[in-house]
């Protein structure tokens, strides 16, 4: 073990440093709870402490967290959670026929009917039957398959899952995983982690964030110049970019797919977030069924689902689940093999996740109110959305597209030439240079939009349109104040 | 032909054994029952895992009604449940963003469930500081285990990075040193001697390593896994100055240390073990230790609660290890438990005589169990118990007759899964094989867990006692 560094200063004895560690580690970065959102927790802190600052609170629009910002979670779910969490509530007669009857099958499907005990690796299997039947029922009554369903700590979990199990080969046989760019970090912290090679496919920001198959064409044509590109992952609805694929450039996509050999990876977790007049959700194995069996008996997909998103918000329960089409039964085998080392997703996220595909119906008591709560929120997030488009592209600087869906905004900042080589002389990307101003000078936390990708030369920020509606006016308010400002600083 | 053929190379190398034939054959078992199917016994017993639920052992009330109020904070209006309950849930709960159990968790965990541990790991240390910096709350003690592993092993280099593991060690450990790519170093346990860690054994098997792999990490389980061996302080010194002198980054897994059953063992931790060893070995040693909500009395997996607590790691590697940490949060609940397990309630608490009454009873199942397992077993032809200090599990050994060994080749089976497959399909019992664990050459062991409730032992004994006096006559 060599006892000194890079630069030639001995490491004062350590057996693990930066320099023998795990190198892929190092290039690992998640720009979602990166340095700016440690800043603002840093600030904070002041804030308590009674430090003076031009603002008394920090606005945390960085990440997707419905109910850090003060959405309530829906009734119904949190009644069956408590039951399955202290069973001695059955017997409260507060708690809704409907909401007892789930928490009873669920916990008769727990070891020791306890939601403590380890379930199978792959997810209680009453719930992965619920699963395949809320996917069948979705999607027009293409069959599902409870076997190729695969419960998961969240959808990062699967999403990672599926990352480790097809990256391989070494030198020009590596393999390329095509990502978009603007891409939900999670996609190139996995990749650099696992050593996987990543390639960028541009969304077109003049067209609202389209995807364009000329782009895939273009990305996979040149990496196939360096690496083995095997994989293609889509984000539908898009994270940062809110754009909602129409059936036409989905139906595109599986057919470049099966052209290119690619296994294809949809990211559908905010599937019931589509806002934009004329757009609609269609999942990829829907659309992969209708085209044939052509298609949908060779084409090998896998699709993410979460509790985290949608109306449900709950980030914190770690429900989620993915779907394997096509898979090998070879490969399956070590897919399962795989899972079995994380031991089992948490069981109170799958009991969640079951609720979440199994709602009340019609002839049941709680189904009023779970209704009225969950038709509250989606109206809530579309409101925000349009209103934060139509702020934003007030702000002479900013071009904001509509959100079409999802729950972020991720408008283009234009900068100053000055800003810029400011930020550079700094040796800061030139949004952060910008979002970290705001921080400080405003209290309001959002993402650089370097930490996601962009093309060469333009700029953006990332900003979740999750705070109440009167926080977020007044937010939109001072981050239009603030851009006015800064272009005057910088000019 | 697949897209899929050339999938990740390490994953072929795990050996597969949750879904081991065993596993599988009690899963459909247990549907034959459920339908109505006609077999000996009414019920399939399954304690081939440590899952104190799962084998009877009743949740803590007052760790469920807490969480009961923090998922449906409402519950708190009413006063059917006591004042204590209310107030953590409240605690707790505030220090959730948005007040909600369904908000992200910060990167690294609950600040204030961070300090509470810190609190905690010192007051089980004798007052040996815990900086909150150096941990780590995770959705598991084994995703902890696993992101350390990933920073450690570095399939760059050549040779690939060596990780000494105990053998019988804890499967899932192992299975994650092959899915990174590090190689697996066995240094056996000495059974005679009640599976004790001897130091002899450590240099032999780095030894072995030589021209094969580079060892970087040495992995210890106490409590043992599945072994039940307390290590002994001077043990735990002799594995520490090892380690310095060979240059090892230790990995230790203490989430058994609640369970400790016989009043001559006591868990001490290798951090305090260290720190009181003085300079310079406690400075440099470098060392990360694992506990979880789990095991113990609380037995809580399948909410996915743990932490590691970092020792002397360079600060930044920290820094790499706080990114890799951020990109996946760990459940609130996991963190919630954690609290709850730490930090019980105290005496002069309303929820503390119920507490008392259900952790006492568990402490006294534990007993209770391991004296009647040693005392059947051991009283039986053909299968030996070395004693159980603490952990989980009883791993008997079996000394089976050459004919059942023949036979197990025969049909394509290991020995003692052979043995295990015949007493599930006899008697509808579930018990690990001892080869899912590691085991020496030639040796035979089957593994049952003993967190399970009183009523269940006896009858696991009394299955296990005829089938295994039946077995050994047949192949006599």
């Amino acid at each position: 073990m060599s006892q000194e560094g890079m630069n030639g200063v001995p490491h004062r004895g350590k057996v693990l440093t930066v320099d023998n560690m795990n190198p892929n580690v190092k290039r690992v970065e998640y720009a979602v709870r990166g340095p700016i959102v440690q800043r603002a927790v840093q600030i904070e802190k002041e804030l308590k402490e009674g430090v003076k600052k031009p603002f008394t609170e920090v606005i945390k629009a960085n990440i997707g967290d419905a109910h850090a910002m003060g959405q309530k979670p829906i009734t119904f779910l949190r009644q069956v959670l408590a039951l399955c969490s202290y069973p001695e509530l059955l017997n409260d007669n507060k708690f809704p026929e409907d909401a007892k009857n789930r928490a009873q099958r669920i916990l008769q499907a727990c070891g020791g009917h306890s939601i403590g005990a380890y379930s199978a690796s792959q997810g209680i299997e009453c719930i992965r039957q619920d699963v395949s039947r809320y996917i069948e029922k979705r999607d027009g009554g293409i069959p599902s398959n409870p076997d190729n369903i695969f419960l998961s700590a969240g959808a990062s979990d699967a999403i990672t899952t599926m990352l480790k199990l097809q990256v391989s080969g070494e030198g020009r046989n590596r393999t390329g995983v095509m990502i978009p760019i603007p891409q939900y970090p999670l996609y190139s912290a996995a990749l650099a982690d696992l050593g996987g090679i990543q390639i960028n496919y541009y969304l077109d920001e003049d067209r609202c964030w389209a995807l364009d198959v000329t782009e895939l064409r273009r990305a996979v044509t040149a990496a196939r110049q360096h690496c083995n590109p095997r994989v293609l992952c889509i984000i539908n609805p898009g994270n940062p970019t809110g754009q909602v694929q129409s059936r036409q450039c989905i139906e595109d996509v599986i057919r470049f797919a099966k052209e290119e050999h690619l296994f294809l990876m949809a990211d559908e977790v905010y599937q019931d977030n589509v806002y934009a007049e004329g757009c609609k959700f269609h999942s990829f194995k829907k659309v992969l069924f209708e085209m044939g069996p052509e298609y949908s008996s060779t084409v090998e997909m896998a699709s993410f689902h979460s509790t985290s998103k949608c109306y449900m918000g709950e980030c914190g329960f770690r429900g989620g689940y993915m779907e394997v089409i096509n898979l090998d039964p070879e490969v399956k085998a070590q897919l399962i093999k795989l899972v079995s080392v994380r031991l089992c997703p948490p069981v109170t996220g799958q009991a969640l996740l079951d609720l979440v595909v199994n709602p009340p119906q019609p002839d049941e008591p709680s189904y009023t109110t779970f209704i009225k709560e969950r038709t509250a929120v989606l109206a809530a997030l579309a409101e925000k959305a349009r209103l934060t488009e139509e702020v934003f592209n007030t702000v002479p600087g900013i071009r904001c597209n509509p959100v079409q869906g999802a729950m972020y905004t991720f408008p283009c900042i234009t900068l100053p030439q000055k800003a810029i080589s400011q930020a550079k002389e700094k040796g800061l990307a030139p949004d952060m240079f910008y979002c970290m101003k705001l921080l400080e000078e405003m209290g309001i936390c959002l993402v650089p939009g370097s930490g996601f990708g962009q093309r060469e030369g333009t700029h953006h920020f990332r900003m979740t349109i999750l705070p109440p509606t009167e926080k977020l006016k007044i937010m939109l308010d001072k981050i239009r104040e603030f851009h006015q400002k800064f272009t005057q600083e910088f000019s | 032909m697949s897209l899929l053929r050339g999938i990740n190379p390490n994953l072929r190398n795990i050996r597969n054994s949750e879904l081991a034939p065993l596993g599988m054959r009690a899963w459909q078992i247990k549907d034959e029952l459920r339908q109505g199917a006609r077999k000996p016994y009414k019920e399939l017993i399954d304690v081939s895992s440590a899952d104190p639920h799962r084998a009877g052992v009743k949740p803590l009330s007052f760790v469920r009604q807490v969480l009961a109020v923090c998922y449906y904070p409402q519950l708190a209006k009413s006063d059917k449940l006591p004042a204590d309950v209310r107030q953590r849930a409240q605690r707790l709960l505030g220090t959730c963003a948005g007040g909600s159990a369904g908000s992200y968790c910060p990167a690294g965990g609950i600040p204030e469930i961070i300090d509470i541990v810190c609190e905690f790991i010192s007051r089980r240390d004798d007052g040996v500081p815990s900086y909150p910096e150096n941990i780590f709350i995770t959705s598991g003690a084994q995703r902890a285990f696993v992101e350390i592993l990933n920073i450690l092993v570095n399939t760059l280099r050549s040779p690939i990075t060596g990780v000494l593991t105990p053998c019988p060690s804890y499967p899932p450990g192992n299975m994650a040193v092959v899915m990174l790519g590090g190689a697996v170093v066995p240094y056996y346990l000495d059974e005679e001697q009640g599976w004790e860690l001897k130091i002899d054994e450590l240099h032999r098997a780095l030894e072995s390593a030589k021209g094969v792999c580079d060892p970087t990490v040495l992995y210890v389980i106490n409590p043992g896994n599945p072994t039940g061996h307390v290590q002994s302080r001077k043990s735990i010194e002799e594995v520490i100055r090892f380690a310095s002198e060979k240059r090892l980054f230790l990995m230790v897994d203490e989430v058994y240390q609640d369970s400790v059953f016989e009043q001559e063992s006591r868990f001490v931790s290798y951090k305090k073990v260290l720190a009181e060893m003085g300079p310079p070995l406690s400075h440099t040693v470098e060392m990360a230790s694992f506990h979880s909500v789990s095991k113990g009395f609380i037995g809580e997996c399948g909410l996915r609660g743990g932490y590691v607590e970092l020792v002397n790691v360079d600060p930044s590697v920290m820094r790499n290890l706080y990114t890799l940490m951020s990109r996946d949060a760990s459940t609130t609940t996991g963190q919630l438990a954690l609290d709850l397990m730490i930090n019980p309630p105290q005496p002069g608490d309303p929820s503390y005589p119920l507490y008392n009454e259900e952790t006492q009873y568990i402490r006294a199942t534990w007993v209770q169990n391991v004296k009647r397992v040693l005392e059947v077993l051991n009283s039986l032809p053909g299968i030996s118990c070395q004693p159980v200090k603490g952990g989980g599990y009883a791993l008997p050994r079996l000394h089976l007759p050459p004919g059942a060994i023949q036979k197990a080749k025969e049909v394509g089976m290991l020995p003692d899964y052979f043995y295990c497959s015949r007493l599930l399909e006899e008697t509808e019992l579930c018990v690990g094989a001892g080869s899912e664990n590691g085991q020496r050459e030639s040796t035979y062991h089957i593994r049952l867990c003993i967190t399970t409730s009183v009523d269940t032992m006896e009858e696991v004994l009394r299955r296990l006692t005829s089938f295994h006096i039946q077995f050994m006559k047949d192949f006599s």
